[in-house]
């Protein structure tokens, strides 16, 4: 067990862990930030996905020990008043199903279309590959990624 | 809104609550006698005894509709109140929605499965929401003192014709609530619609999109404790001893209990828990068979081989037909077990005090949920309240309540509040799998290439019935036999979404696109001819609409363009499950040899489309899912040990790997008949016999990546 300073969001935080423990569960269980979602535990499915100074990671693999002085953002973090180009379009193209993965592809796209704001369809299904959505909603992610974009310009 | 219900009059009751924002219009038929309600001239008496509470109307104008059932991301959250909102003739975006608790004196049917929530409560919901808007005119009328047939309404208010005069619904509701239940209610010709059949998003997307907690999983209270639990590795494994010691002394663990064949880590944090768990130490015994994937193929064929089966459905005389057949085509088709795999894990909150069991979580069936919590702890079901997160998808494994029984057994050995969460592993491993399946089919030709006989037997783990006996081709048939044998398999099996048809749909529609060929037809003129011939002449009882079935047929051959495009292999299927019927053109190239499917066409009558947005979403969802699993989905057997146990072994359909979609509703005008699962069950197949065309192989086993088209694909 150590502590750990975390700065999530802006704000700082302190957890008593074991180093092991994976960034997910400090935020969910220690933080009370539940908005990254638990989906395989194994860097598989991208439901986790937050921020490492800007990057996309898999939360669910990543030992607190690891992350030091990095700022992490969460979905919880990404826009101030949830307005986040993607939040906005993930609303206009009313992409969610069940909703539980949106949160980690909203992350996962928000952290590529940072480096690449214009991507492709090409570059957007590829970066997107790494996210499993159970309900299929596809083809409205990579539309919703297509608006964000278009926005930002 | 619970404190706007009172039972107080026995057929409709008014002003509920006076709250500091203003008064609520509350409305209860929970016990109100079937009174004829006359619509559209027809008089309709049945099923409105048990109709519900389901709307509130505020002075602020704010409208707020209960939706009972629960929400897996099929939509009913927003599908229901639109419903209720379009009657009401409401402005929808001062319409806010409610998730309703378990709750049988206000509400019946609070249940996710079989595609029925929409067609079960249309004319519920829509009569909720007529008879408050008729109330409000007739609160109108009389403030205005003029005939209420001088008043309409529009957008959230009610309007007189002659002086132009207008108030909203908030500046009426209360008086609405002293006047008089209309005693005829009459509804919207669906023609002037507005809200209904548009696109309307999911209520809920702000709060998904800005990750706040809403899923069973990110449940908290006061002093809960979290706890996860080992169940026996293998089906047929039952627990034998457990030495907890180490396991106790590590960090942050509370108590381990056992209960049945499962041992439960109780402790505060998951990863604290998940690390002691690691150090139990469980030894198990047999209890029964430990059955691996190769003995299911040998019982497969014993079982196919077998004398006495379960008839299900018997037409003519099926043997002559055989004997005296031209041609005759026989097939085996196989699909393997799969896990239900929802995002969100399972899990569930529960609290067993003296008095009383509160549940919280995803489930499927909130009333079997609170049934298993009462005979574990003995606590009558009124004493039990059960309240529905939003769920992270179900697909039928939340109608299951092992998970639940769980919570309810640790909260009640523990005495505290306690969550239990699986993990992907508990959760793929787990059970309640859709059955392993196989067939063989047997069709008999004349000369003319009329399909004359027709036999199905169909063997399953764990099935049941693994045919639907009264589906296509029965009834079109003149001489046919379906029956079927089950194996009692250990390894625990459940409805998976369209269960049955999710696999017989793919092997049967794949099964008569050879017989087509055999005939010498083109796959969908053979099907038509049939279907039309049957409408004429039909063999037996006929338990699906042939007009229905024929119109999807040929609008998805008209709108795919069926066997006119260069260079596309097309591949059809057409089937009905549930109430709905859905027809779709799968559309695969070759790509250096190796076939990808690029496109699927689907035709889909689900009667009259309440939230167009949300069904578009329904049916290119179940095809994304109908093809990741009919490609991909996998789950084998060692000594009663599934072989994958997380996403790396058990593959799921990624964007990658998606066709586009395109959707063709009918327009029939026919109430709603349901959409959560119809548009799965054809896509197997139209798949398969896409790539046959574009290959000349026929895809008898799923998963197809197997199969020999996909040899050195990864």
């Amino acid at each position: 067990m150590a502590k750990y300073n975390l700065l999530v969001n802006k704000r700082r935080y302190q957890a008593e862990v074991a180093d092991d423990t994976p960034l997910l569960w400090v935020l969910r269980d220690h933080l009370g930030l539940s908005g990254t979602k638990f989906g395989c535990g194994i860097a598989q499915c991208g439901a986790c996905t937050v921020h490492l100074d800007g990057t996309a990671v898999r939360s669910c693999v990543l030992p607190v020990s690891a992350v030091g002085m990095a700022e992490i953002t969460t979905i919880e973090g990404l826009s101030e008043h949830g307005d986040h180009p993607l939040q906005q379009a993930w609303c206009d193209v009313d992409v969610p199903q069940c909703g539980y993965c949106q949160a980690g592809q909203i992350m996962t796209a928000a952290s590529f279309l940072k480096e690449n704001p214009n991507p492709t369809e090409e570059e957007i299904v590829e970066k997107m590959s790494g996210n499993i959505c159970r309900c299929g909603t596809y083809h409205r992610i990579r539309e919703a990624i297509k608006v964000a974009a278009s926005k930002s310009h | 809104m619970k404190e706007t219900v009172n039972n107080s009059r026995r057929d409709f009751m008014k002003i509920a609550a006076l709250t500091g924002s203003g008064l609520f219009l509350g409305f209860n038929w929970s016990n109100s006698q079937a009174s004829p309600v006359v619509v559209s001239g027809e008089t309709i008496t049945n099923g409105l005894s048990q109709f519900n509470s389901y709307l509130s109307i505020g002075a602020d104008n704010i409208i707020t509709i209960v939706s009972p059932n629960p929400e897996i991301g099929q939509g009913i959250k927003t599908a229901f109140p639109l419903v209720v909102a379009e009657e009401l003739d409401a402005d929808w975006s001062k319409v806010h929605t409610v998730q309703g608790a378990l709750d049988n004196s206000r509400f019946e049917r609070q249940v996710t499965g079989g595609s029925g929530a929409v067609p079960h409560s249309w004319e519920r919901l829509r009569m909720a929401g007529a008879t408050a808007r008729q109330l409000l005119m007739a609160a109108a009328a009389k403030r205005w003192s003029v005939p209420v047939s001088e008043c309409s309404t529009d957008t959230g208010k009610v309007l007189h014709k002659g002086s132009g005069k207008s108030l909203s619904y908030g500046e009426l509701a209360v008086e609405a609530g002293k006047m008089e239940t209309p005693k005829n209610v009459v509804l919207k010709n669906p023609k002037d619609f507005k809200l209904i059949g548009t696109e309307v998003p999911n209520v809920d997307n702000k709060n998904i999109a800005t990750g706040k907690p809403m899923f069973g999983i990110d449940f908290q209270r006061e002093g809960m404790l979290l706890a996860q639990i080992q169940r026996p590795k293998a089906f047929g494994l039952k627990l034998k001893s457990v030495d907890s010691a180490a396991a106790r002394k590590m960090p942050g663990i509370i108590d381990i209990v056992t209960f049945e064949d499962s041992v439960a880590i109780v402790g505060k944090s998951t990863w604290e828990i998940k690390k002691a768990r690691e150090v139990l130490k469980i030894t198990y015994e047999q209890g029964s068979d430990l059955e691996s994937s190769s003995d299911h193929n040998r019982i497969f064929q014993q079982l196919l081989a077998q004398g006495t089966p379960t008839v299900r459905r018997k037409e003519g005389d099926v043997e002559k037909a055989f004997a005296t057949a031209a041609k005759v085509v026989t097939a085996e088709y196989q699909c393997p077990f799969l896990a239900h795999s929802p995002m969100e894990p399972m899990n569930f909150f529960a609290h067993v005090r003296e008095d009383g069991v509160e549940l919280v979580g995803p489930t499927q069936t909130p009333d079997r949920a609170r049934g298993e919590a009462s005979k574990i702890t003995g606590i009558p079901v009124e004493k039990i309240t059960v309240e529905m997160t939003r769920q992270g998808g179900g697909f039928g494994r939340r109608l299951s309540a092992d998970f639940v029984r769980e919570a309810v057994f640790v909260s009640k050995l523990v005495k505290a509040p306690v969550k239990v969460i699986w993990t992907r592993e508990d959760d793929m491993t787990g059970g309640t799998y859709r059955p392993a399946v196989r067939y063989r089919f047997e069709a008999a030709l004349d000369q003319a290439g009329d399909m004359i006989g027709y036999k199905l037997r169909g063997v399953g783990m764990n099935a049941g019935n693994p045919t639907r006996e009264d589906n296509f081709p029965s009834g079109a048939v003149p001489n046919l036999l379906i029956d079927s044998v089950d194996h009692p398999s250990p390894i625990t099996t459940g409805p998976w979404r369209a269960p049955i048809t999710n696999f017989l749909a793919y092997a049967e529609q794949a099964f008569l696109d050879e017989v087509a060929e055999a005939a010498g037809k083109d796959p969908v003129q053979f099907r038509i001819e049939m279907l039309e011939k049957a409408k004429e002449k039909p063999f037996g009882e006929v338990k699906y609409d042939i007009d229905r079935m024929l119109a999807v047929t040929r609008l998805a051959a008209e709108k795919s363009n069926w066997g006119k495009k260069n260079g596309v292999h097309q591949g059809f299927s057409v089937y009905f499950s549930h109430r709905s019927y859905v027809a779709q053109v799968g559309e695969v190239v070759l790509e250096k040899g190796k076939p990808v499917l690029k496109n699927v066409v689907a035709a889909v009558d689900c009667g009259i489309v309440v939230n167009k947005g949300g069904a578009l979403q329904q049916v290119r969802g179940g095809v994304v899912d109908g093809t990741g699993h009919a490609m991909y989905g996998n789950l084998t057997f060692t000594k009663g040990a599934p072989d994958q146990s997380n996403f790396d072994g058990f593959r799921m359909i990624r964007m990658n790997e998606i066709p586009e979609v395109e959707v063709h509703f009918v327009d029939n005008g026919i109430d709603p008949t349901g959409l959560g699962e119809p548009a799965l069950p054809p896509t197997g197949a139209a798949v398969a016999n896409a790539i046959y065309k574009a290959t000349g192989k026929r895809l008898r086993n799923q998963p197809f990546i197997l199969e020999e088209p996909f040899k050195g694909v990864s």
